[in-house]
């Protein structure tokens, strides 16, 4: 034990300088070629920045709204619901958002209402909607905004991002770029 | 009529079908695409741990020859299995120690932008604990719980506890090798290599792409941006594509942000995510390629890898299956549920990824998640504690071999008493002395995991308020935290209150003895047949890289476990299942 430990300290000192140094080192400077310069996506609108990637609360009739999330969206603090299936609490909850959201788009049907709109995301920060979930809230902002309904269905069709290499995945709607180009029209 | 009426239904299905099979092209693709990338770079790892040339050589000789000059190693000196363990367990305890100081200090250590306070000492135990062992069982938010420069100590550790794991199986595949005497090598030699020519190339490929895809890697502190609605929010960032590369390639699964990688900055995309899980399986699969090149038994490596590979299907079919029918509570109440249990799922994944994603995570013990195990189906949370009681189909970097070689030991005993023969293994004669520490080693893990559970539920006053969910889905969030901490696999049913005193301490004692246990017992049991006599080859023989022989191997596994766990899993996911 003795004749290992200096040689031992002396190896963890070397390879943190590798580790904790030079490699993230090293990553930092290839992703300063990245087009955020390693920041994380972003988006101007406006002069105001946002990240594309980061889900942002929206819960106006105007807008479409992405999906219930266990932290409203605080993305300094992410966190899923971790809720259980047989957990009659959040059955409640779940029933509780159905109900709300029949209220703000009486002209949908329950059988209608895809269930990723009344579940909670994994990160609280999604996002993104399916095709289907921007779909079914077009009546409501149509009549919101005062917009034919078909010009609506137009915009959400524009911004569908299909499958990688349109093979791999599902299809997904950013609901904030969606909405920035909702506000354009 | 009727047929304009079933034309567009027919269209739909098609279309339907075709919306969830781009889902399972994904996984489909990802998996094979994976294997095709291990046996070259199983063939590298051969070579590099056979001292052979290789393309890196004329950038890393020369970075490795300043590291050994500066800790005054030689690389060259050899050591026998004793000395391999001791040196292994002496620079565990350097890093458990420096982690311990940095992570209860780093609120006034350097590279704190967010001002994060200290941990508990309990919480630093643990989450010291937990990386040195490979695991990252994470009790605290990365946002709020760590600075910048406790995150990148946490990679640092990433690294190396990856680097011993593999060097650990390394010794092993010395020992096998014909004709060898107790000479296996330098351990230090085999830690750094494991790291500089195997990790850190593949790292540094990965972080660049997950950069390039919108990971950001900043040492900027928090953002604040106001959103279209007005609200003012922070955005934690941070360097997180050099972590999120190194987590996967090293099985840590420690996740940079408190959900992991199913936060939107951790895992951005859809090719990202398979990117990712790519990532976490390559080195498990490599490693077992790797084996069969450096002992030249190509033979045994598939065998190895069918029977993982038999095993993993068992476990992941089914799960991806029941992920996207979703939950029969949530149809009840009449909603379209054709995306599938989506609570706790991210869109740009969709339900099949998740489902795979969970069963890779948990069979190899990297432990990241891309959605929340805690909401997923209740028989996908047997399927996943499955996975990590068995803990050998694929496995961590390098401890997965080690695992399933205690198996094989078994196996081998098992079917000699079967035929009736003295049982050995690659000509070397399995005894009572190997048999005992392979016994030790496989009763172990069933052991600490229903003893740590059992104790845990004996305490309700201390430990009922931690579970967030009523009934058998609140045991089986014990199971979980103990089979986690057990297979060192790091990942939870997340809802667990779990930073308090009890669930830090008792989670980092199973932590430790689950790591260094089955790295001692198998690597002494190597030890022991290196020094043993070779018998040669006779038509009594059996066979040890048959088909028959794999699937002895398999049943073994399965009785193992079905024998030790079912009773667990029946008063948690199973009982859950059925009052769904």
């Amino acid at each position: 034990m003795k004749s290992n430990i200096i040689p031992a300290i002396k190896l963890t000192v070397a390879t943190i300088v590798l580790f904790c140094g030079i490699y993230p080192a090293i990553i930092w400077a290839l992703a300063q070629f990245t087009p955020s310069g390693g920041k994380g996506e972003s988006l101007t609108v406006e002069n105001k920045r946002y990240y594309a990637n980061v889900g942002q609360n929206f819960t106006q009739d105007k807008y479409f709204n992405g999906r219930p999330s266990a932290v409203e969206y605080n993305s300094a603090s992410s966190a899923g619901s971790n809720n259980a299936m047989s957990n009659g609490e959040y059955l409640t909850t779940v029933q509780a958002r159905i109900d709300t959201f029949l209220i703000h788009n009486p002209a949908v049907k329950k059988s209608e209402i895809p269930v990723e709109l009344v579940t909670a995301s994994g990160s609280g920060l999604d996002p993104d909607l399916s095709p289907k979930a921007a779909l079914v809230q077009v009546k409501r902002i149509a009549a919101a905004r005062r917009i034919p309904e078909q010009q609506l269905r137009q915009l959400v069709s524009g911004h569908i991002q299909k499958p990688f290499l349109g093979l791999f995945g599902p299809e997904n709607v950013n609901v904030l770029r969606l909405n920035v180009a909702l506000e354009k029209l | 009529m009727a047929e304009t009426d079933a034309d567009p239904s027919a269209a739909l299905r098609l279309k339907y079908i075709f919306k969830m099979n781009t889902e399972i092209f994904g996984v489909t693709a990802t998996y094979v695409v994976t294997i095709l990338l291990a046996i070259p770079l199983g063939k590298y790892i051969a070579r590099v741990y056979g001292g052979e040339k290789t393309l890196l050589d004329p950038v890393i000789n020369p970075l490795e020859n300043v590291i050994f000059r500066f800790s005054g190693i030689d690389r060259k000196s050899q050591m026998n299995w004793q000395q391999h363990l001791i040196s292994m367990l002496t620079i565990n305890f350097v890093w458990f120690l420096l982690c311990m100081f940095m992570l209860m200090n780093q609120g006034w250590l350097p590279l704190n932008p967010d001002g994060n306070p200290g941990q508990s000492a309990d919480l630093a135990f643990n989450t010291s604990i937990s990386f040195m062992v490979n695991c990252n069982l994470q009790h605290y938010s990365g946002e709020t719980g760590v600075s910048y420069l406790s995150q990148l100590f946490l990679m640092f550790l990433q690294f190396v506890s990856a680097g011993t794991g593999m060097a650990a199986a390394v010794v092993l595949f010395k020992a096998l090798k014909e004709k060898t005497s107790g000479q296996l090598g330098n351990f230090y030699n085999l830690l750094l290599v494991s790291c500089t020519r195997i990790l850190l190339p593949a790292c540094i490929v990965v972080a660049t792409l997950l950069a390039f895809n919108g990971t950001p890697m900043t040492f900027e502190g928090k953002d604040h941006i106001v959103t279209m609605q007005g609200d003012t929010v922070g955005v934690s960032t941070g360097p997180v594509a050099a972590f999120v590369a190194i987590k996967h390639l090293g099985t840590n699964g420690g996740g940079y942000y408190g959900t992991n990688s199913a936060h939107p900055l951790e895992n951005p995309n859809y090719l990202t995510n398979m990117i990712e899980m790519s990532a976490q399986m390559i080195i498990p699969f490599a490693m077992i390629f790797a084996l069969g090149f450096f002992l030249k038994r190509k033979k045994m490596a598939r065998m190895i890898f069918g029977v993982m590979t038999a095993g993993f299907l068992i476990l992941c079919v089914p799960t991806i299956i029941w992920e996207s029918q979703g939950n029969p509570a949530i149809a009840k109440l009449g909603i379209d549920m054709s995306s599938g249990a989506m609570e706790g799922k991210e869109i740009r994944f969709g339900s099949v990824a998740s489902g795979f994603w969970s069963i890779a995570t948990t069979v190899i013990s990297t432990g990241s998640v891309n959605s929340m195990h805690d909401s997923g189906m209740p028989l996908s949370g047997m399927t996943q504690l499955l996975a990590m009681m068995t803990n050998a189909f694929y496995g961590g970097c390098g401890v997965g071999i080690l695992n399933f070689f205690i198996y094989i030991i078994l196996a081998v005993f098992i079917s000699g008493l079967m035929v009736g023969r003295t049982p050995e293994f690659l000509g070397k004669k399995i005894e009572a002395r190997e048999m005992k520490i392979a016994m030790i080693v496989a009763l172990l893990h069933p052991f600490l995991i229903l003893a740590g559970t059992a104790l845990t539920a004996s305490f309700p006053a201390i430990t009922s308020a931690t579970t967030s969910n009523p009934g058998f889905h609140g045991f089986s969030q014990i199971l979980y935290e103990f089979t986690s901490s057990a297979a060192n696999n790091g990942s939870g049913f997340e809802g667990l209150g779990d930073n308090t005193p009890w669930w830090n301490i008792t989670t980092g004692i199973v932590l430790l003895l689950s790591r260094f246990l089955p790295i001692i017992g198998p690597v002494a049991i190597a030890g022991l047949l290196a020094n043993k006599r070779s018998v040669p080859q006779s038509a009594g023989t059996l066979p040890t890289d048959s088909a028959t022989f794999g699937m002895m191997i398999f049943a073994v596994i399965v009785i193992i476990t079905a024998l030790s766990f079912f009773p667990a899993l029946t008063l948690g996911p199973i009982a859950e299942y059925f009052s769904l």
